[in-house]
């Protein structure tokens, strides 16, 4: 399951209702991204999708992901739009019978959406709005699993 | 005729987001040297590492045809999570 949203989600809740009704399941992984604060007035990011097309690839991929590590199930909620500082930006969750394939897959599925999901994110600092592109630090974590 | 969007730092760089091309040219290519001509910051942008196209939504591999398609987006490297 893949939500895009504009408005602050609850990450908890998200967590408590992916958990519910998994008699099969004896693992969840999640992962919380959160806006860190860079001392500008405002938003602390910005981050653009393409409608439709940002969806379907992000969906696709973590069906492989499903696949590849055996997974039970696998969810992400990301925000778009203008985000605050301390808001969550990113929930990743994934269920599988044991704790390993639902930690690498969390890990995995992170990496991607740093680097290669459609969206784009632009930073706020005092000096006004800088696009941020894959570190060198990210395209070394997303090559880890080649 | 067709819609182009560009996203991310493309848009910032064209001042503009989305504009209908008409008619639009026979090739990627071209469409790129079109966009370019007008405007020699977003020529370098589009020609920058990274920078990748999709035709009606689906990931454009080298240089297609755009015969037929009605929506072509540029979109420079990516950074969610």
């Amino acid at each position: 399951m893949i939500r895009l949203t504009r408005e602050a989600f609850d990450p908890g809740e998200a967590l408590n209702a992916f958990c519910r009704r998994r008699a099969a399941t004896g693992a969840v992984a999640s992962f919380v991204g959160l806006a860190r604060g860079t001392g500008a007035v405002g938003p602390a990011l910005e981050l653009e999708a393409y409608p439709g097309f940002t969806e379907r690839e992000i969906e696709g991929f973590v069906a492989r992901a499903v696949e590849q590590f055996a997974l039970q199930d696998a969810a992400v909620v990301h925000r778009i739009g203008p985000i605050d500082a301390g808001e969550a930006i990113v929930l990743v969750m994934t269920a599988a019978p044991h704790r390993r394939a639902a930690f690498e897959a969390c890990d995995y599925l992170m990496d991607y959406l740093k680097s290669r999901a459609p969206l784009w994110k632009r930073e706020f600092g005092p000096d006004g709005g800088r696009w941020v592109e894959p570190t060198e630090a990210d395209l070394a974590d997303i090559a880890r699993w080649a | 005729m067709a819609r182009v969007l560009l996203f991310g730092r493309l848009a910032d760089v064209a001042g503009w987001r989305e504009r209908e091309i008409d008619p639009l040219p026979d090739s990627l290519c071209s469409l790129r040297d079109l966009l370019g001509r007008e405007d020699p910051a977003l020529a370098e942008a589009l020609a920058g590492r990274g920078v990748r196209a999709a035709l009606d939504q689906a990931v454009a591999r080298g240089e297609a045809s755009l015969a037929g398609v009605r929506e072509v987006a540029f979109m420079p490297p990516m950074s969610g999570g």
